[in-house]
């Protein structure tokens, strides 16, 4: 498409949205802790003085005497306050188990999920905090989240997955039917398809906490579908799956069987324990490498039919409404993608020299094949390093050594999958989609991101 | 129907089978509980030919109330939405024609393609705080309202498991099938 580029067209609500998300996410970056060394973790420089130690400032004399709130208070979320002793080869540490036989993390991490600030907190989603994590898989209490109607308490002694329709036999099964089945563990990433929905025009959110943070990746551990299928036996010309939450959405969304005798799970298990009541406890559905919401959580019924139900979800809300005003439907795959989360927005560089530039790549539609970075933005690349092993729809982390010449720079990742998709930019995308908006074609955004470096190191977001 | 396809690593399993035991194939191993239709009445899914939608029926004069007492604080009285901070109801009405604009408007008048979502949805989900909390008669009758306002249907049209199937939305061709990947990053 010749000429100007349009912008995407933005309805009042969502532009609001991005406007207090703006704020939001400068909240969040003023609340972070202070850290002072010129190492990787101290990159996040750009902090009002007056903030530091805000968490422990008041520690030191609080000794025994606290009491249990006043300690929650000083310790981060899913972290117990200690005192550091000035040498700990000096006194005895905690007791074995001292913690209830149930680990936190250090009270030196108090990396959060940042909420969206959509106007009602049930209906909302909050991101992962990308910038601050190390490896391939994201922390089960740091995965993103997005919920239609607020997580729901399930007792799983009460909870079933009903599976019924077009079976030949329709059946109940309990958490307990559920786990003496054969069980699959595999990696996948789980990605909402509004990832990066306000970076659509312009440069919004300063952080890969919110241009990239409704990604995470999880050790998933579970029952094929096909094992369930066979159970209840599929009746000829069953063609589309109901899957539904039991949450107060009552979330549905249909599936094609095709995907679900693929590679469809149903799973019980993260990261080596019960999933995460946000992401589903006692079982949700996993659709490796489509969109994020049809993963339903809280799974209680799947409904075997010839055609899909049309839900709300559907039809009205994760469609891609097109310029020529029709909307794609069932726009399931996410399409390969890739950020760099070291060096990202809001970082400083403490002087020229080495950094390992680091990031993660990924793909709906298999396994990463190749990562390009790019410093001087796009208009030369030079191939990435692989840390992990590449797995079908999971993320790599891929690295980049770089010697930083205290000159500006662009700094950009490139992604090409198994299938030779190469990930695209933004332009490219809008030319292709239109510019229209609200809530339309703002989803699946897969483009190519951009970090500028000043010549002081800081590093910000941009469109190149 | 059910063969040993596979080998039986399990040594349980194997001795069972050795001794003679009925027949238990790793592909069907007889996990859960069958269930008939009364196990299923709490459920629904309602799919545009309005297979499973309950008895029951409802119009617009009985939903007028309704939406005023269920749905209107936070969809506006007019079904305009509301984005007040701690509300977020969508808006309902309006946006014919903008779809192709370059200020596209998708409620459900403009943009739902099929009114047995909007049944589904509302007994699903709705109200927000209170879900699943209407009749079925309240359901047809908020329906009834919500699309008589959108003059998609008349004020003294009933809405029941016969009529709503039959409601033509404004948006029924509004969709395609996703286009993905897309032929133009192949140039």
């Amino acid at each position: 498409m010749a000429g100007k580029l349009a912008s995407v067209i933005y309805d009042e609500k969502a532009r609001r949205m991005a406007e207090e998300m703006v704020t939001a996410e400068a909240h969040h970056i003023a609340q972070r802790r202070p850290e002072e060394c010129d190492c990787k973790d101290g990159m996040f420089p750009l902090l009002p003085a007056s903030r530091r130690r805000f968490l422990f400032a008041a520690g030191s004399a609080a000794g025994f005497a606290s009491s249990t709130a006043a300690l929650a208070q000083k310790a981060p979320p899913g972290a117990v306050y200690y005192d550091a002793p000035a040498d700990s080869t000096k006194e005895l540490g905690r007791a074995v188990t001292a913690e209830g036989g149930y680990g936190s993390r250090s009270q030196f991490e108090s990396e959060v999920r940042v909420r969206f600030p959509t106007p009602n907190e049930y209906t909302s989603w909050s991101f992962t905090p990308l910038d601050k994590m190390v490896g391939n898989l994201t922390a089960s209490g740091l995965h993103f989240e997005r919920h239609h109607g607020g997580t729901p308490t399930i007792d799983p002694a009460n909870h079933f997955l009903y599976v019924h329709g077009m079976v030949d036999t329709a059946k109940k099964f309990s958490m307990a039917d559920i786990k003496r089945f054969p069980a699959v563990t595999r990696k996948h990433f789980i990605e909402c398809s509004g990832n990066g929905l306000t970076e659509w025009n312009k440069p919004t959110l300063k952080t890969v906490q919110g241009t990239h943070g409704l990604l995470s990746t999880s050790e998933w551990t579970g029952v094929q579908f096909a094992t369930i299928a066979r159970e209840v036996g599929l009746k000829e010309g069953s063609s589309w799956v109901l899957a539904e939450g039991a949450d107060a959405a009552v979330m549905t969304r249909s599936i094609p069987m095709e995907k679900m005798l693929k590679d469809a799970l149903v799973v019980y298990g993260q990261n080596g324990e019960g999933i995460r009541p946000e992401q589903g406890y006692p079982l949700r559905l996993l659709l490796p490498g489509y969109e994020g919401n049809t993963h339903i959580k809280w799974l209680r019924r799947l409904e075997v039919s010839d055609k899909p139900f049309m839900t709300r979800e559907e039809t009205s809300k994760y469609t891609d409404l097109l310029a020529n005003g029709k909307a794609r439907q069932f726009s399931m795959e996410m399409e390969a993608k890739s950020v760099i989360t070291f060096p990202s927005g809001e970082m400083k560089l403490p002087g020229p020299g080495f950094y390992n530039i680091s990031g993660l790549a990924w793909s709906g539609r298999g396994r990463i094949q190749s990562v390009d970075v790019s410093v001087d933005g796009g208009q030369t690349w030079a191939p990435a390093q692989f840390n992990v092993t590449p797995e079908p729809v999971c993320t790599v982390r891929f690295s980049y050594p770089w010697i930083w010449d205290g000159k500006p720079a662009l700094l950009q990742s490139r992604c090409t999958d198994e299938t030779g998709y190469i990930q695209p930019t933004r332009k490219q995308l809008i030319a292709i989609r239109g510019s229209h908006g609200p809530f339309g074609s703002i989803y699946h955004l897969n483009a190519i991101q951009t970090w500028a470096i000043d010549e002081t190191g800081s590093v910000s977001n941009v469109h190149a | 129907m059910f063969t040993h396809k596979r080998p039986l690593y399990a040594a349980g399993l194997w001795l069972a089978v050795a001794v003679g035991s009925p027949a238990q194939s790793q592909d069907h191993y007889g996990f859960g509980t069958p269930i008939g239709q009364q196990d299923l009445v709490k459920f629904f899914a309602i799919p545009g030919d309005g297979t499973g939608l309950p008895a029951g029926s409802g119009t617009a004069t009985a939903g007028a109330k309704l939406f005023a007492d269920n749905c209107a604080a936070c969809h506006g009285d007019k079904g305009q939405g509301d984005p007040a901070k701690g509300v977020g109801g969508d808006r309902l009405l309006g946006g014919r024609g903008t779809l192709a604009s370059d200020t596209p408007m998708k409620t459900v008048e403009s943009y739902w393609p099929y009114a047995t979502t909007l049944f589904d949805y509302v007994k699903r989900a709705m109200p927000f705080n209170a879900p699943g909390s209407l009749s079925d008669n309240d359901v047809y009758s908020v329906v009834a309202y919500i699309l008589s306002e959108a003059k998609i249907i008349k004020p003294t049209d009933t809405m029941n498991a016969s009529t709503l199937p039959k409601v033509t939305m404004p948006n029924r061709d509004g969709f395609i099938p996703d286009s993905r990947p897309e032929l133009e990053l192949y140039h």
